[in-house]
């Protein structure tokens, strides 16, 4: 390199330095400003009620301790009960992850319908598919009491269940309509030729396509579910009810002394699978929302 | 030979828009049926009305004899190349070429015997064990020929299967695509939009339009004898020079009067022809207008005209001279001497020229 091509190149290196740290120092104060909250949580439960009373919020904690952890899991009243989370957060999972899969399988399979098999009708269809994601849950509250009554439903985890897959069903198939309509229709005529029949082609062409759009939906679905109160509260009945409600029951229900350090650790353990989902798979997410067309 | 392909009365709407209307198309074993028209014209349709992925609305098809009017596409005997190739992008290759087989139940053995000797005759055998993303546009367009060569149909369809190509492949492609044709003398139905692709392809070709066939025939056919206007001016490149004139008649035969935007019309004479309308449009390849200086003959008739354009193609230089109206081509030598804005003399060649209706289109001789 010459030399007043370097002076260039160098003036170049500067700005570009100076660019990225003030990028950095922004990026940086936000994750500092929602971390904080975490920091405070996290702290808090780790100390015991003496120290949170004596000291202050941000402090780190003088003496580490993992007491209000076990008493959030498994000693916390909920009422009259007092079991701690445990039951509640077992009542999530066995919610949570079969209505994630139903809602996401039927989402899947209605994308592929209404995108590569267009029927008559099938724009309304999907029309009215979208409305339901734009229904607010407080409306369809007193119908679906009625029908999970009727259908011998009520107060129990299948009917909840039933309840997550029937309004999932209207976003899982949005994502996945989406995503295969950019699929050119032509892999579906290639598929019929050589032979294959609607399901071959949904499960040996389209179902090893939707990574992607699976984890999208998987994610999107399993944070709704988890993370639901109204219908959890609505559609429960003690025994039955799911992670969010315990926590509620127990930050609200507590007599006497507060116990901050409980709350926060229940707080925590109730947040952690949403959590998790992200770390694990976030990397999907933002490659499956931003992915759209299948060369090939 | 057998009848491969018979189509009859063949009618398909959408709703209530005619696509296609009357259509009939006889192929014989062997054949290598090319579809062209522009966009619009129904030509894709019909494709998949041929392979069953678009129900018609009245008519019959029969493959091999078999009416085949409403089997399923995978019950005619048929394999089809797609535009976009439709290969399954999560597969490999080799996957992609035996899904088919796969699918219908053929033994694990039978399935890699057949795929190594396509493998083999399309020279992609390094590439079996590739995804189609990881593969040139030119390989891709391979690995879907070899989908459905494995398939050993009675019918070959081919929807356009060059036109994501880019202009060297396209054309190389091509010539494989004509070698296979001859090699395996299989039977194939082939749409395009490119009539140069047409006419060095096919054994026959249907010019359609707007959903109807305007003509069917030989490449020479089409070419030299276009039913009308249409075909005409869609097959050949540069197009049929269309020049309308006045009809008189002179002895024998009739004279015709071109008018010219400058100095007096040309007149043309054809003796072997008797009967002709007051207008008419002269159709005379490029080709059939030359330089007097070079070309001699008793049949050709020699004129004068003043030069436009001047355009050199390498092989051949395209002038353009102005008559009734109209930018009309001559094809020349590379080396002319033809200069824009110079008086040259040009012969017209009346063998080869075809009259068509001014009102209709139609072709009068």
């Amino acid at each position: 390199m010459t030399e007043p091509n370097s002076n260039y190149a160098d003036s170049r290196y500067i700005q570009k330095l100076i660019l990225r740290s003030l990028l950095f120092l922004l990026l940086g104060t936000f994750a500092f400003y929602y971390l904080m909250p975490l920091f405070v949580m996290v702290t808090t439960s780790l100390k015991s009620l003496e120290e949170i009373r004596t000291g202050s919020l941000i402090e780190l904690p003088r003496e580490v301790t993992f007491a209000a952890w076990k008493t959030a899991w498994s000693g916390a009243c909920t009422g009259i009960q007092c079991e701690g989370l445990r039951p509640y957060f077992w009542n999530s999972v066995l919610l949570a992850v079969p209505a994630v899969i139903i809602s996401t399988l039927i989402g899947a399979l209605n994308g592929y319908v209404i995108a590569q098999w267009r029927f008559k009708g099938a724009n309304l269809i999907f029309s009215l598919m979208l409305f339901g994601c734009f229904i607010p849950f407080q409306v369809v509250l007193l119908p679906m009491a009625r029908v999970l009554g009727i259908i011998n439903l009520a107060g129990s985890i299948s009917g909840l269940v039933f309840v997550h897959v029937i309004y999932g069903i209207g976003f899982t198939t949005l994502f996945f309509r989406n995503y295969y309509v950019s699929i050119p229709v032509e892999l579906v005529k290639a598929a019929k030729i050589d032979g294959a029949n609607f399901f071959r082609i949904f499960i040996s062409i389209f179902l090893p396509l939707s990574l992607p759009i699976i984890v999208v939906t998987v994610i999107w679905q399993f944070t709704q579910i988890w993370n639901d109160f109204l219908f959890g509260v609505s559609f429960s009945e003690a025994g039955t009810q799911p992670v969010t409600v315990a926590l509620n029951n127990i930050v609200n229900s507590t007599t006497g002394v507060k116990e901050y350090n409980v709350d926060m650790a229940a707080a925590i353990i109730a947040a952690l699978p949403t959590l998790l989902v992200y770390v694990v798979a976030g990397k999907y997410f933002i490659r499956g929302l931003t992915a759209g067309s299948v060369k090939g | 030979m057998s009848t491969i392909l018979e189509i009859k009365n063949l009618y398909k709407d959408f709703g209530s828009l005619n696509i296609l209307n009357n259509i009939n198309v006889t192929i014989e074993e062997g054949d290598f049926l090319v579809l062209v028209g522009p966009s619009g014209c129904g030509k894709s349709t019909l494709l998949n009305c041929i392979a069953g992925l678009e129900p018609i609305t009245s008519g019959a098809i029969a493959i091999d004899g078999r009416d085949m009017t409403i089997v399923s596409p995978k019950d005619r005997d048929i394999a089809m190349v797609f535009q976009s190739y439709a290969l399954y992008p999560t597969m490999t290759v080799g996957q992609n070429i035996t899904f088919g087989m796969k699918v219908r139940g053929v033994e694990k053995n039978e399935r890699e015997e057949k795929l190594a000797k396509v493998a083999k005759q399309l020279q992609i055998e390094p590439l079996l064990n590739r995804r189609p993303g990881q593969l040139s546009g030119g390989q891709r367009q391979r690995v879907a020929m070899g989908r459905a060569l494995v398939r050993d149909p009675k019918l070959f369809l081919f929807d356009e299967p060059l036109s994501n190509l880019d202009a060297k492949l396209r054309v190389e492609m091509r010539t494989e695509i004509k070698k296979l044709h001859q090699n395996l003398n299989a039977s194939m139905v082939y749409v395009t939009h490119d009539q140069i692709e047409a006419m060095t392809l096919a054994t026959k070709i249907v010019v359609m339009k707007g959903g109807v066939v305007q003509q069917i025939g030989t490449p020479s056919e089409i070419y030299n004898h276009p039913s009308n206007l249409f075909v005409a001016d869609f097959m050949g490149s540069p197009a049929m020079n269309l020049i309308p004139a006045k009809v008189a008649k002179n002895g024998k035969g009739v004279k015709f009067t071109i008018a010219r935007s400058y100095g007096e019309p040309l007149i043309l004479y054809d003796e072997h022809i008797t009967k002709l309308p007051e207008n008419v449009v002269l159709g005379l390849r490029p080709e059939d207008i030359g330089d007097a200086k070079l070309r001699k003959g008793d049949k050709l008739q020699i004129s004068t005209c003043s030069v436009d354009v001047v355009e050199p193609a390498g092989a051949d230089t395209y002038v353009l001279i102005n008559l009734g109206g109209k930018e009309v081509t001559a094809r020349l030598q590379a080396e002319t001497a033809a200069q824009t804005g110079m008086e040259m003399a040009f012969t017209f060649n009346m063998d080869k020229v075809s009259y068509f209706d001014a009102q209709t289109g139609q072709r009068l001789n």
